[in-house]
């Protein structure tokens, strides 16, 4: 037997459970169910509703000589104690017995869903919860049917109370349960919302400005069991039955976020389907039942009224509508006719297929190499292949005797999802190490934290590889005692980003870093073991897709190295400059409007293949309308290389095509055969190219296996409007070091020099404006307005004060920030946020 | 009888440290420390079968004793919250004989290993509460807390929190949530205060006047105290009188004296004013049912009380002569309990809601018997599921009176 199992009988059903399991969940798991209405699976029971009291018997022992005491027919005595107990709080032990369906039970549901309802409004017809209300759906199973409150004796509360711009709260239907404030508390660490006062007039207030300040605040308004909390973006958008839940991959997130898109089909929108909200769906590797309040709200571009609905061509200096055949005629023609000096740029949010397609038609159909993502940001996609994070990891499964290494990267701004995985991590004890050029919110959750100065990232980073390759026994120092623990851990992930890094220094971040991971500590190595190995923050949610199918110069998909390197983005925007290239192809990209290309140069020829008349369509030859992530099917692959598919939730707008099919239309012109007639089928292709990719195809993506906590039932009180997953867990592909031998790569020397006295950084901020995040019209009031973070003395010296206005000259653009001097830039370090990347420490001036 | 506990009335400024001392202040605490271990303290405690004063009469001994051994951070946590309607002992022991309470709250302190004793006092004995900070200086100068105690290995501290007006931060489990700076809201045991109590750590939380009578019972033996009181109500137990009684106050008896005397002897209550007829009292103010004159010959103790369906509780004995409207009165305590109800779980907010709603309108003239059945329903409702014993509490005022005076509710309601 088992020693960390416990049997127990609940209903009469034997049921074994591990040590520690709450009665509701042992119930839960052989389908018997307990309402709840406070408890939540994700977060520590508190026994308030009431909801899930139930009969707990305990067998008796002799006092003296502890032995079990028997009844008459020999089965054991059961003292079930005073009276009913809150099974959400009680956890199992040996030979309990539960009683769910007796009448002391039944009546208190019956009397807990009266109380509850005696002061509850009843406003289910225009309630946004209804429908899909766990106090609505008790009511129906376990409610007393009739109403013995006098309707006069009711006590009212405010309605609508707006708790900042995106969580409304209806103070009548609040039935007190504190999920939203657990949830802020012990899950994401932003206690923002709290009770205020006491007894019935208990009410939730938010405490921060703006109100309800937290990245996450969307998934209080799943886990509310009423519709007391709802989001500005969906209440009384629709009625939950007209939805119909679409399976989706957040476009935004790197670590690839599961969401469900609920759409509808809308008169208002010309009886096209459109997206009337997006809710997390569970998949415990990834992102649990959580979405960050970006990955949630960050949806209305693509319904927006000002995306390109039809190919253009410009005609006398106008761009002009014309029809596929002909933009495609043009720039098949063209391409062709420049395919000596062609180059192709992409964006990374887009799927594995339009990137494949991409390259595809860049390498076969015109036999060039100069191929790049238009903003490159993060090297290392090869290290990665190498050494990333093994196939079969869980985030999840990282605690005590584990470590994470986090370098220049803000998680909290840049993936929120990474920032929680790892702080829980940390709180189930792994050791975390974090080394950043300034503070940022993962900090308060590390055991180590290295502060480096600007100009010495990788230098530090050498440092801590090197300590961890000498064994020793007494640290001499902070550094050397952090690398120790790194290589004795058991587990191993290093997170690496690009803050203030040029793409040079990452890629060399990259090789240290899987130095590290190669380092043997008693002849085991971390890197291809399972929850060990390397994670690269990306800038978006497909830029591992973007590697993995070949968007590099000098590789093709699947890490193939090319017979002859092409141009990379810098070369090719020289070239762009100086008339070396005459015909370029952006897909999903707007250089010009990201500082990357200042105009077309020396350009004959530009095709833009966009979802907006970005600053980059508007000077091009050729603009193409492309779908959206969400009017068609695909896949992303996350920086733990979880392949994952998105299916098609809303109608295409307008002519719009999906990129993949646009590239491949060119193609065809270009005698490189028919498109493949279905995302699936291009992805069936592209796994036979892509050896990572082996064996997968759609089916195998949508695979599922069941998870705890179980969401999505009848009940709904577990997810809550968080989806169960049935559509699809994904697949991570495997690093190469888990099935060969990986030698050490070989690591260039240091830094860029530093050289100015106070450096600029661009830092991240989750709420950077731009195409995309600017259609979301709730956010505006949180978008991070470009703002320069200065050291109090160095603000000094350059004649600044926090709060003031200033214009700085930065990169050849001049720029109004507001300036803050609180804390946030360490000496000597200046920091920009609430602006479009740009890579490296940059100089400045003071306009 | 010389006073144990309120000895300040016999002697003059007794609040003083050196008063405190003449009359053989802080030598239990010495004797504790000179002649005893620890573990033997609390088998001293155990055998005195002291009781906890705070209500529920849990063994202070007993309680001492889940307390894990050895080193670590504790804590010791004085109930001075006395928030109960009626309940007025606490505030004198503070004010007049403070020394005594903080010799018995060393004792436990002693006895169970804890580096630091808090007392929690409600806010509105601001005043009193500085008198009591100012004994707590005393001790400071005098060695008597702080590190090595009376020149002993024992090292303790001790300071004050006041509460910010809230009946519900008297349960234990509120009170150390408030004392952390947390909600005052009770959580759900277990875990027990002493496993995770304090910032999680194994804490005793002990009302003034149980501690009161520690430094007495090192100082005499458990014996000493076991030959006062009844079989399971041991030792002297201070009552407070209020209401309709001629000499209202604090008075200290030994457990076992009855309601009756309590009430009508000239050394004690006095009798009823102005002649008139007694019809009922609450023994243990708001939250025990209501008692009639057939129970006034019980004796005032934790066992006394069971055969008339009430409690001692805090012995805060309310006094209603004939002229009293019970409906009026439960009326009234149920408005308490619904201003106090901190909220948390479902049965008491919704429930004192409730009741309270239907006693107004019942007491207005303008209830139903349905209304009737519901309010004993609604109550009936709450008992046994709450979170915390103010639930249960909040009934006691509805099911008391109903079962007493039914015949009062039903001249109010409506033809
Ligand atoms: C609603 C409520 C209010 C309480 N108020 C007090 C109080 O004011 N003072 C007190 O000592 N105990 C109070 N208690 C009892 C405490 O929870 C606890 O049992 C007591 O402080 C333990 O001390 P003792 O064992 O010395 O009695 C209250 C309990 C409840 C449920
Ligand atoms: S708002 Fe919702 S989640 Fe928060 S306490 Fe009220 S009912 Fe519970
Ligand atoms: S019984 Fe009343 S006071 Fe106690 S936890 Fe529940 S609501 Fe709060
Ligand atoms: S008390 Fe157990 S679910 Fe609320």
């Amino acid at each position: 037997m088992n020693d960390d199992l416990v049997k127990l009988t609940i209903d009469g059903i034997e049921v074994d459970v591990p040590k520690g399991t709450l009665v509701v969940d042992a119930a839960k798991k052989i389908h018997v169910d307990i309402p709840v209405f406070c408890y939540h699976p994700k977060l520590e029971p508190v026994g308030m509703c009431r909801m899930c009291l139930v009969e707990i018997g305990l067998p008796m022992r002799d006092r003296g000589t502890g032995e079990l005491l028997l009844d008459d027919d020999g089965s054991p005595k059961l003292n079930f104690g005073r009276g009913l107990q809150t099974g959400c709080t009680v956890r199992v032990s040996e030979g309990m017995v539960v009683r769910t369906t007796t009448e002391p039970v039944k009546e208190v549901r019956e009397d807990v869903i009266s109380f509850l309802l005696s002061s509850h409004p009843l406003d289910c017809p225009i309630c946004d919860k209804g429908g899909e209300c766990p106090l609505q759906n008790l009511t129906m199973e376990y409610g007393p049917g009739v109403s013995q409150m006098d309707y006069s004796l009711k006590m009212h509360n405010e309605k609508q109370v707006p708790l900042g711009d995106l969580i409304y709260l209806d103070r009548e239907r609040c039935i007190q349960c504190a999920r939203c404030i657990r949830f802020q508390e012990e899950i994401v660490d932003d206690p923002v919302i709290q009770f205020h006062n006491r007894g019935r007039a208990l009410e939730i207030v938010t405490m921060s400005e703006p109100g309800f300040d937290s990245y996450w605040s969307g998934n209080t308004t799943d886990i509310c069991p009423v519709g007391a909390l709802t989001s500005s973006d969906f209440r009384f958008g629709a009625r939950p039955w007209e939805l119909t839940p679409v399976p989706s991959l957040s476009p935004h997130s790197p670590a690839g976020a599961n969401i469900v898109m609920s759409t509808r089909r809308e008169a208002k929108s010309g009886g096209r389907s459109v997206i009337k909200r997006i809710v997390p769906r569970q998949n415990e590797w990834v992102n649990e039942i959580w979405i960050s309040d970006r990955d949630r709200f960050v949806h209305h571009f693509a319904d927006a009224p000002d995306r390109l609905q039809k190919p253009l061509i410009r005609k006398n200096g106008e761009l002009t509508e014309v029809s596929w055949d002909e933009a495609l005629d043009l720039v098949a023609e063209k391409l062709q006719a420049h395919s000596t000096a062609v180059a192709g740029l992409s964006g990374d949010r887009l799927s594995n297929e339009d990137l494949y397609a991409f390259q595809h038609l860049f390498r076969r159909g015109l036999g060039s190499n100069n191929l790049d993502l238009a903003n490159r940001r993060l090297a290392g996609g090869d290290v990665t292949a190498q050494v990333g994070l093994a196939s079969g990891s869980n985030l999840q499964d990282l605690g005590a005797g584990d470590a994470i290494l986090v370098v220049a990267s803000d998680l909290h701004e840049e993936e929120p999802i990474w920032w929680l995985r790892v702080k829980q991590a940390s709180e189930r004890g792994a050791t975390l190490v974090v080394l950043n050029l300034r503070p940022t919110r993962l900090d308060k959750y590390a055991d180590y934290v290295f502060r480096y100065a600007p100009g010495e990232a990788i230098v530090t980073v050498r440092q801590l590889v090197n300590a961890a390759k000498v064994e020793t026994d007494t640290a001499v120092d902070q550094l050397t005692a952090a690398a120790d623990t790194l290589i004795k851990a058991n587990n191993l992930v290093a997170f690496y980003g690009y803050e203030g890094l040029t793409y040079t220094e990452t890629d060399t971040l990259a090789k240290l870093l899987a130095n590290l991971l190669l380092l043997k500590n008693e002849d085991k190595a971390h890197a291809g073991q399972i929850n060990s190995g390397l994670i690269p923050v990306w800038p978006h949610n497909n830029s591992q897709g973007a590697w993995d199918m070949g968007i590099h110069p000098a590789l093709a998909a699947g890490y193939q190295p090319v017979e002859a390197s092409g141009m990379d983005a810098a070369t090719i925007y020289e070239a762009v400059h100086n008339g070396g290239l005459k015909a370029l192809y952006v897909m999903g990209a707007d250089p010009v409007g990201d500082g990357r290309m200042p105009n077309r140069g020396q350009l004959d020829f530009l095709v833009v293949q966009e979802l907006f008349l970005t600053e980059t369509a508007k000077l091009a030859d050729v603009v193409l309308p492309a779908q959206s992530w969400a009017e068609r099917e695909g896949t992303f692959t996350s920086g733990e290389r979880r392949v994952q598919r998105y299916y098609q939730a809303i109608s295409p707008l307008g002519e719009c095509r999906p990129d993949w099919q646009i590239a491949a239309q060119i193609g065809e012109r270009l005698d490189m055969g028919k498109p493949a007639f279905a995302a699936s089928l291009l992805f069936r292709d592209l796994a036979k190219v892509v050896p990572q990719y082996k064996g997968m195809d759609y089916r195998s993506l949508a695979k599922v296996a069941e998870q705890w906590p179980l969401v999505g039932g009848d009940d709904v009180y577990y997810g809550g409007t968080s989806y169960k997953n049935e559509a699809g867990l994904g697949q991570q592909w495997a690093a190469a070091a888990e099935t060969d031998e990986v030698g050490l790569f070989e690591v260039a020397d240091g830094d860029t020099a530093v050289t100015t006295n106070l450096p600029l950084v661009r830092i991240a901020a989750l709420y950077t404006p731009g195409t995309l995040i600017n259609h979301t019209p709730m956010l505006a009031d949180r978008l991070a307005a470009p703002t320069l973070h200065l050291y109090a003395d160095d603000a000094q010296i350059i004649g600044l004060q926090d709060g003031g206005e200033t214009v700085i000259q930065v990169n050849g653009r001049s720029l109004s920030v507001q300036v803050c001097v609180n804390g946030h830039a360490p000496a000597g370090l200046a920091l920009l946020s609430g602006v479009p990347w740009f890579p490296g420490m940059a100089e400045f001036e003071i306009l | 009888m010389a006073y144990i506990l309120l000895r300040h009335r016999d002697i003059e400024n007794l609040h003083k440290l050196d008063v405190y001392r003449e009359h053989g202040g802080y030598e239990a605490l010495q004797k504790a420390i000179d002649e005893y271990t620890p573990a033997e303290v609390i088998d001293i405690v155990k055998a005195s079968q002291l009781r906890g004063r705070g209500g529920a009469g849990f063994p202070t001994g007993l309680k001492w004793s889940f307390i894990p051994k050895g080193p670590g951070e504790k804590y010791i946590t004085i109930n001075s919250d006395e928030s109960e309607m009626g309940t007025f002992k606490d505030r004198e022991l503070l004010e007049y004989n403070p020394h005594q309470v903080i010799e018995g709250a060393l004792i436990a302190a002693y006895a169970v290993g804890a580096p630091q004793i808090y007392n929690y006092m409600r806010g509105e004995f601001m005043d009193i509460g500085y008198h009591f900070e100012e004994a707590i200086l005393e001790c400071y100068a005098a060695g008597l807390l702080g590190e090595n105690i009376l020149g002993s290995d024992f090292s303790c501290d001790m300071s004050a929190y006041y509460g910010a007006g809230a009946y519900i931060c008297g349960e234990e489990t509120a009170l150390l949530n408030s004392l952390m700076g947390e909600l005052g809201q009770p959580w759900a045991k277990p875990p027990f205060p002493a496993i995770e109590g304090l910032y999680f750590k194994p804490t005793v939380v002990n009302n003034t006047e149980t501690l009161a009578n520690v430094p007495p019972i090192i100082t005499n033996g458990a014996e000493w105290y076991t030959s006062m009181g009844t079989e399971k109500s041991k030792g002297p137990k201070i009552v407070c009188l209020s209401g309709h009684i001629n000499k209202p106050g604090n008075y200290e008896i030994v457990m076992g004296m009855t309601f009756r005397e309590l009430l009508f002897s000239g050394e004690y209550g006095g009798g009823i004013p102005n002649g008139k007829e007694f019809k009922g009292l609450l023994p243990s103010g708001g939250s025990g049912p209501v008692i009639t004159a057939d129970a006034l010959d019980a004796p005032i103790s934790y066992e006394g009380l069971d055969v008339y369906g009430s409690v001692m509780g805090s012995a805060s004995v309310v006094v209603m002569d004939e002229t009293v409207d019970m409906v009026w009165a439960a009326m009234k305590m149920e408005h308490f309990f619904k201003h106090e109800s901190c909220g948390k779980c479902t049965p008491c907010r919704e429930g004192t809601y409730w009741m309270d709603q239907l006693l107004h309108r019942i007491y207005e003239g303008e209830g139903t018997l349905q209304d009737l059945d519901v309010l004993k329903s609604v109550a009936n409702r709450i008992g046994g599921r709450t979170l915390c014993a103010l639930g249960d509490f909040a009934i006691n005022p509805v099911l008391g009176t109903v079962r007493h005076f039914s015949n009062e509710y039903e001249a109010k309601i409506k033809k």
